[in-house]
């Protein structure tokens, strides 16, 4: 199976097998590059704990000295003042980001498998309709699509948090290419012994792709948890909001604003930590799928 | 695209397409027969078409039939024809002299300087050992986790005007400048504070796509050009790990001029204003928005949407054009 092969091919490359003068040389610059890349994102992490004293005092310090969780009281503070409690914001982010989730990687799967597999009329054309949007970013068209969703009623429903997400195109693509990597003869194969095609999708198709599906849903994640874009435009009462949309109303204005910067602090280690914690642990499979995501 | 294309060529199999070459309504009953032969694909693509259609297609046909109206979003669209157009790039100076220039200022630092720093990037660390390699990844991926909303608050007490902003802080010790410099709200320096975060969060999914191709490029090819005399790693970058990764260096710059293109919050989330001071960090996109949502002219930002569009795929015709495979390769 070609899928399989080039899998373990990842593995096990060791190009030049021994670390030469030329791979410490490489180590020691890319550490050092890491170290910079890395620099604000412990930052956040430090800023999130630091006390009120420390976050302006002069010089800048840069790691906290005495932790505290005093940012943490701010931010809850912030909400027990206004109508709407952080918790249900929390609640229908990652509600929504669930949801998400499920739909676009089931969605997508069941688009790409006849994409990829039966050559029916039109199958040209609709792949091709895809890689073209691929190219386009709908912020670009964000008016017509808030023209769309109040057209066919579903401003300030989940629905409307749900369905525009579902429409990406990226997650379709990458999961034809890798569809296209299993042999015709392994379906065939269980078409004969009597298997519909919803089980051949279901016990052939899926598992294969398992590394592909979890790049789909990390994508599907991380744009779901991180959309203002629905929050903003679609939804008209505050309890139906997301919480990265509540986060961007306490950073606003923050540049001329010395106030709440823990508390927006905390909220944005809030918003960051699951997006790496996912990453990290499906990483692995994200390179795999990588590998047969060129556009030919 | 090609391949797609020579797809559907096959999709008809040689028998059928013989016997319906004598009458066009035989064809088109043909037509409907394999159709309703393949009613179960089409149910299986149907959810997500139905989403690709009302979220994606018809707002973008929308958008060029609006783009040729009047629409204040209150009274019904009136046609005016190429108007909206012509103000565009004739008589809109917000446009012309900001939102246009700083675009392509933006756009070209960031994509392909952005691009070919995650191709050095990725080549620099498949060369090293897999233990390491995955950790050095990871290192650089993570920023493009914070890409929007984490972004403004990891960066501006790095950039804020005053002696406690960390770059303020650090160059004034080292006594490279006297006065605290306004990095995000002076319209001098915003651009290149712009252009520096975005760079930074760039090793998005398009550095992972390229690092899996290099990774992916068979070995026994280094072998072999090494065999016929090749020497330096550049001549093994160029003759070798381009070509046979194509593929994903199109993939890679797809996903370059997309993130690039849609960026356009970060100016006013760095400079906290909008429109940014004397507009030196106004893009497009923001031109968008103001129009959009701001003055509500609804068919104008349809017209600067459409010319963004079009845009958009005029640099990636390009990038088709330099990584695209001629024929089934």
């Amino acid at each position: 199976m070609n899928a399989l092969r080039s899998l373990l091919k990842l593995r096990r490359r060791p190009r030049l097998s021994a670390m030469d003068g030329f791979q410490k040389l490489l180590t020691l610059l890319l550490i050092v590059l890491s170290v910079f890349m890395l620099l604000p994102i412990v930052y956040i992490f430090n800023h999130a704990f630091k006390p009120y004293h420390e976050l302006f005092l002069y010089p800048p310090t840069f790691f906290v000295q005495e932790p505290s969780l005093q940012n943490v009281n701010e931010l809850l503070a912030v909400t027990a003042r206004s109508t709407v409690p952080m918790i249900r914001y929390l609640f229908n982010s990652v509600f929504v980001s669930a949801l998400a989730v499920l739909l676009v990687t089931g969605v997508s799967a069941l688009c790409a498998f006849p994409l990829s597999k039966h050559r029916f009329p039109g199958a040209g054309f609709v792949f091709a309709a895809i890689l073209l949007t691929l190219m386009f970013a709908p912020e670009v068209v964000q008016i017509p699509r808030y023209l769309v969703v109040s057209e066919i009623g579903i401003m300030n429903t989940y629905f409307a948090h749900l369905l525009p997400l579902m429409a990406m195109p990226i997650g379709v693509f990458l999961l034809k290419q890798f569809v296209d990597q299993i042999p015709d003869s392994l379906l065939e194969a269980a078409r004969i012994d009597g298997a519909s095609e919803f089980v051949v999708f279901l016990r052939i198709v899926v598992p294969v792709c398992m590394p592909a599906i979890a790049t789909v849903a990390i994508l599907a994640f991380q744009n779901s948890w991180g959309n203002i874009e629905t929050s903003a435009l679609f939804m008209l009462d505050d309890e139906m909001k997301s919480f990265a949309f509540f986060l961007s109303t306490l950073t606003n204005n923050l540049a001329n604003n010395v106030a709440m910067q823990g508390a927006a602090a905390v909220a944005s280690l809030i918003m960051f930590v699951p997006n790496l914690i996912v990453f990290v642990i499906l990483q692995s499979k994200v390179i795999a799928t990588m590998a047969h995501s060129g556009i030919k | 695209m090609r391949e797609s294309r020579s797809e559907l060529g096959r999709s008809v199999s040689p028998p059928e397409a013989a016997s319906v070459s004598v009458r066009s309504p035989g064809r088109f009953r043909t037509l409907l027969n394999e159709v309703w032969s393949y009613r179960l694909s089409y149910l299986f693509i149907a959810p997500f078409m139905l989403c690709f259609v009302a979220f994606i297609v018809v707002p973008v046909l929308a958008a060029v039939a609006l783009s040729f109206t009047y629409f204040n979003a209150i009274e019904s669209p009136r046609f005016i024809g190429w108007q909206n157009f012509q103000y565009l790039i004739s008589q809109d100076l917000l446009f012309l002299k900001h939102a246009l220039p700083n675009t392509f200022k933006f756009a070209i630092i960031v994509g392909p300087g952005g691009y070919i720093a995650a191709f050095l990037l990725a080549w620099l660390i498949s060369q090293l050992p897999a233990v390491t390699r995955k950790w050095f990844a990871l290192a650089m991926y993570t920023p493009s986790l914070t890409i929007g909303i984490a972004m403004s608050i990891v960066w501006l007490p790095m950039l804020t005007g005053d002696r406690i902003g960390y770059l303020n802080s650090v160059l004034l010790r080292l006594g490279w400048i006297d006065t605290p410099q306004l990095w995000v709200t002076d319209p001098s320096y915003l651009m290149n504070a712009m252009i520096g975060v975005t760079l930074w969060s760039s090793m998005g999914v398009g550095f992972l796509a390229m690092l899996a191709g290099i990774l992916n490029v068979n070995k026994d090819y280094y072998e072999a050009a090494r065999i016929d005399g090749m020497k330096s790693r550049l001549q093994e970058i160029w003759y070798i790990t381009i070509p046979s990764m194509k593929p994903q260096m199109l993939f890679g710059a797809v996903m370059a001029i997309v993130t690039t293109f849609k960026t356009g919050a970060i100016g006013v989330e760095l400079s906290g204003v909008n429109p940014t001071p004397a507009y030196s960090g106004h893009l497009i996109i923001n031109h968008i928005d103001d129009f959009g949502f701001i003055r509500f002219e609804m068919g104008y930002a349809a017209a600067i949407s459409v010319f963004l569009l079009l845009l958009m795929y005029a640099s990636n015709k390009l990038s088709w054009g330099l990584f695209g495979s001629k024929g089934d390769e």
